[in-house]
């Protein structure tokens, strides 16, 4: 299997990662600032990352986007650092810096040498309450938000075709708004909204701080205390409480027609639940279907039967993301080789789904997976920062750190028959919705092909 | 039984400056001479070994573009007495993990192995590299693959800017192509021709290993002949130089998109040129990947004109560039390209800053220890060492060079290195106000 087959193809980054690390303290600073540490001395380096339970499914109506947009302008001047400061001071320590939105967390990190940790502390504290918010820059960095939407979104019809299903799946929950933003609301986000946010969510109580690396629980509590320590608690955050799905009761369907498209596809999101604190196991299940149906390019249902077997697929999987603060969705997906149409490579996967129902999983299988998985945990441990972003997803998506230190036993104690179970109701009881990605027509898709033949002449 | 003759050449103790912390390379010869770098510890119960063929897929037979390539993508499907299907279920039986890539210059396998199973995934990792069957239903699925990502490539504008700056730029060396191939030249390809490539590439005479992790040198001696003493001696003839044939200049694609994709450059520089480290200094002040650069600074925290911006020294074996690429929306890439022209004269005929050259090089001695991060990425990081022909030493004396470019240093280099006029845009898209020239 060629990985950038695998890669192409990727609707939703599912992670079977398994994510608990062997040394991690938990504690909560006086200003209900939790706080995570996760010792490994191999490497003098820390990674320092501060999450706000907060992203794009918490914008008010309207304002889609906000949640990201927010998260660029924190590298921009504070009340004691000018704009740039921050990623400036960081390189010149030596170190790297990034931030991340999804729907349901904002997330800062830097990875530093770990005698440097107390002023990336300094820094990370300064820009939680006292960013400015310089009329200019918001204007700037608009125009920024709005080309990365037209480089990550707008430029592929994969990120077209994604953001559409996932607006079908989810018809009142805010999971089917973009992170990115809606391009007409993202033009009208101003100074006002992103003040807004901030003023909702970025205080103490409503955040995690996660270091990991070559630092002790005891080193990490005094310099939080004296670096977060002084931010006073904000008793009014609000609970977060987002709009629910009704009951899925119609199949949907979403057409996606995209002169771009080279290799058309069809893909299928269900409604599922997401691991819940104290109550993993369905989640676990879930988890073990995906793996048994889409784990593996040549040894899971979809691709030996599709692909290797029957030589009608030049990719099938199935992906299911576990953590996820609301229900959260089960993907399939199938490439099929060309000449075979898109209805035709719907019905197969229906009639693989069938089969699968009838047959049931090969106990030698769901051992390789079983080991794999515990497998992983070792291989994990080699990524320090892996393993601290993973206990912030879990953190903010409601999970607690007991529940990311059970997650290892919950897979392993899952049986074939929860996991037959979990595909009954899937596959035979809930709706779903599918989609096609394609070309308009023959006609249409010729016209982008001279492409390559005007690359030759376009040097005189 | 113990190995008659095991050769442990050194063990340099090398203390990364700034940090009171040893990583200790240790050279490896094993007894079948295969030599290896290692980083042994035995924190976590795993392996990371990195093996680099050198070559990679410019060791193409002139008529068989994109051999090597799919030959690789073949390695994990199905070897000695096992089918594809068959070889996966041992892989995965084992929780062992092979990454099997090919580049111009290098076919680079990335193995991870637990400790407790450490032997028989070393016997799986030698089936696949010694005996791979290439089967004809395996050759076809996977020729399938290639094929379907071909007409991807056909429609993503970064691959069609980077196909064309290439041609233009390389001509008939394999720099100058896909090393994928083309839709011909993939679905005329016969088994034959894969196993002319394997011959070509998989030999001994160009293999680098780096490993880390859980296995002690004598061990690591003994498992590289395992997997690797096999294999032939000696391979295919290097490729030849290329020469640059880029004139300064313009050339559009026609691409269906509200935003354009333009990639840049001109000739570069030398790994091993005396003045590779000013060079280096000198790129990271220009684009080298984060917002201090010039060009982040200018094309996108000023302006607004992109989401992202770099430069790059391409630095292959055989050809060299210094470029770089971003994309934005059709109606700005115009002026994107004149800030770009700006800075690359002002900084040709300017230099740069003292702030400048003092911000990049405690950025880049202060970040180079910390890439040591883990056992996959030190393997990676110790077989690109030997790939380069870096000394093992070179850990030790890599921030010494950095910290000894001076502002006159990057001033000369500025004034060879950068040319303004001839630096040429190749742009996937359809831009407002830009001609195609020459």
């Amino acid at each position: 299997m060629l990985r950038r087959i695998a890669l192409g193809f990727v609707l939703t980054l599912a992670t079977t990662a398994v994510q608990a690390a062997e040394n991690a303290t938990e504690f909560f600073l006086d200003n209900g600032m939790q706080v995570v540490v996760i010792e490994d001395h191999r490497s003098p380096a820390v990674v320092h990352m501060v999450w706000y339970r907060a992203g794009a499914a918490d914008e008010p109506p309207g304002v889609s986007g906000v949640a990201h947009f927010l998260e660029h302008l924190m590298f921009k001047a504070t009340d004691e650092l000018e704009s740039g400061a921050f990623s400036r001071i960081v390189e010149e320590n030596g170190g790297s810096d990034n931030a991340f939105t999804s729907w349901d967390y904002t997330g800062y990190f830097q990875r530093v040498a770990a005698d440097r940790l107390g002023l990336m502390m300094e820094m990370e504290a300064d820009r939680m309450r006292d960013l400015r918010f310089a009329d200019e820059e918001v204007v700037t960095e608009r125009s920024v938000i709005l080309e990365e939407r037209s480089e990550r979104v707008d430029s592929t019809p994969g990120g077209l075709f994604n953001e559409q299903m996932r607006a079908a799946l989810f018809l009142n929950h805010p999971y089917g708004v973009p992170i990115i933003g809606w391009r007409h609301e993202m033009e009208d986000l101003d100074r006002e909204a992103l003040v807004s946010f901030y003023e909702d969510h970025y205080w103490p109580n409503n955040a995690i701080l996660i270091v990991a690396g070559d630092v002790t629980p005891d080193e990490v509590r005094a310099l939080a205390e004296e670096h977060y320590g002084p931010i006073p608690a904000n008793p009014d955050i609000a609970e977060r409480v987002r709009p629910q799905e009704p009951p899925q009761i119609a199949d949907r369907r979403v057409i996606f027609e995209d002169e771009r498209v080279a290799n058309p596809y069809v893909a299928r999101a269900y409604p599922v639940p997401a691991r819940e604190p104290g109550d993993q196991r369905r989640a676990a299940a879930l988890t073990m279907l995906a793996q048994v149906l889409g784990g593996s390019g040549q040894t899971s249902i979809l691709a030996r039967r599709l692909q290797v077997e029957e030589e009608r697929a030049l990719y099938a999987a199935a992906f299911y993301d576990s953590t996820s603060y609301d229900p959260s969705s089960f993907n399939l997906v199938n490439v099929p080789v060309p000449g075979i149409s898109l209805e035709e490579a719907e019905a197969d996967l229906d009639r693989i789904l069938a089969a699968f129902l009838e047959e049931g999983i090969d106990p030698e299988q769901f051992e390789r997976i079983k080991f794999q998985i515990e497998a992983s945990q070792i291989y994990e441990e080699d990524s320090v920062q892996g393993l601290a972003r993973s206990y912030g997803v879990a953190l903010t998506s409601g999970l607690t750190v007991a529940d990311v230190e059970a997650w290892p036993d919950v897979l392993a104690a899952v049986t074939i028959d929860e996991v037959m179970a979990e595909a009954r109701t899937l596959f035979t009881e809930t709706r779903s919705v599918t989609g096609y990605l394609m070309r308009p027509d023959e006609e249409a898709a010729a016209t982008i092909e001279p492409a390559s033949a005007e690359a030759q002449e376009a040097m005189q | 039984m113990i190995p008659r003759l095991f050769g442990l050449l050194t063990a340099a103790i090398l203390v990364l400056p700034s940090l009171a912390r040893a990583i200790e390379i240790q050279e490896v010869t094993s007894p079948g001479g295969i030599e290896a770098w290692l980083v042994e510890d035995d924190t976590i119960p795993f392996v990371a070994i990195d093996i680099w063929f050198n070559g990679g897929a410019s060791l193409d037979a002139e008529d068989s573009r994109g051999a090597v390539h799919l030959m690789t993508g073949l390695l994990e499907e199905g070897a000695a007495d096992m089918d594809a299907r068959a070889f996966a279920e041992a892989v995965e039986g084992l929780a062992a993990g092979f990454e099997f890539d090919v580049y111009r210059d290098a076919l680079t396998v990335s193995a991870r192995m637990l400790t407790e199973n450490r032997d028989a995934a070393a016997d799986l990792l030698r089936a696949a590299l010694v005996e791979p069957r290439f089967d004809a239903d395996a050759v076809e699925r996977v020729r399938g693959q290639v094929l379907s990502i071909l007409d991807g490539d056909d429609r993503d504008p970064d691959e069609l800017a980077s196909r064309a700056f290439n041609r233009l730029a390389w001509g008939d060396h394999p720099y100058g192509s896909a090393l994928e191939g083309t839709r011909e030249s993939v679905s005329a390809l016969t088994r034959d021709d894969l196993l002319a490539a394997h011959r070509a590439v998989l030999a001994r005479d160009r293999v680098v290993v780096g490993a880390s992790g859980d296995i002690t040198a004598e061990e690591l001696g003994l498992l590289l002949d395992r997997i690797l003493g096999d294999l032939p001696a000696e391979g295919a003839p290097m490729p030849e130089i290329a020469d640059y044939q880029l004139p300064s200049g313009t050339t559009v694609i026609d691409f269906p998109s509200p935003q354009s994709v333009a990639l840049f450059g001109h000739e570069g520089i030398a790994r091993d040129d005396p003045d590779f480290f000013p060079a280096f200094v000198l790129n990271q002040i220009m684009g080298g990947g984060n917002f201090r650069s010039r060009l982040m600074q200018e094309v996108r925290v000023a302006r607004g004109l992109t989401y992202g911006i770099y430069s790059y020294l391409a630095t292959a074996e055989y050809g060299q560039t210094m470029g770089g690429r971003f994309s934005s929306s059709n109606d700005l890439v115009a002026e994107a390209i004149a800030v770009i022209r700006e800075q690359w004269a002002d900084v040709a005929a300017n230099g740069v800053s003292d702030e400048e050259l003092e911000a990049a090089k405690r950025y880049l001695t202060g970040a180079y220890p910390l890439r040591f991060d883990g056992n996959g990425r030190i393997a990676g990081i110790l077989a690109g060492m030997q790939a380069d022909g870096m000394p093992v030493d070179y850990i030790l004396s890599r921030n010494d060079y950095v910290e000894a470019v001076t502002a006159e240093d990057v001033r000369r280099v500025a004034e060879r290195l950068l040319q303004p006029d001839a630096l040429h845009f190749v742009v996937v898209g359809r831009p407002e106000g830009l001609d195609a020239s020459n």
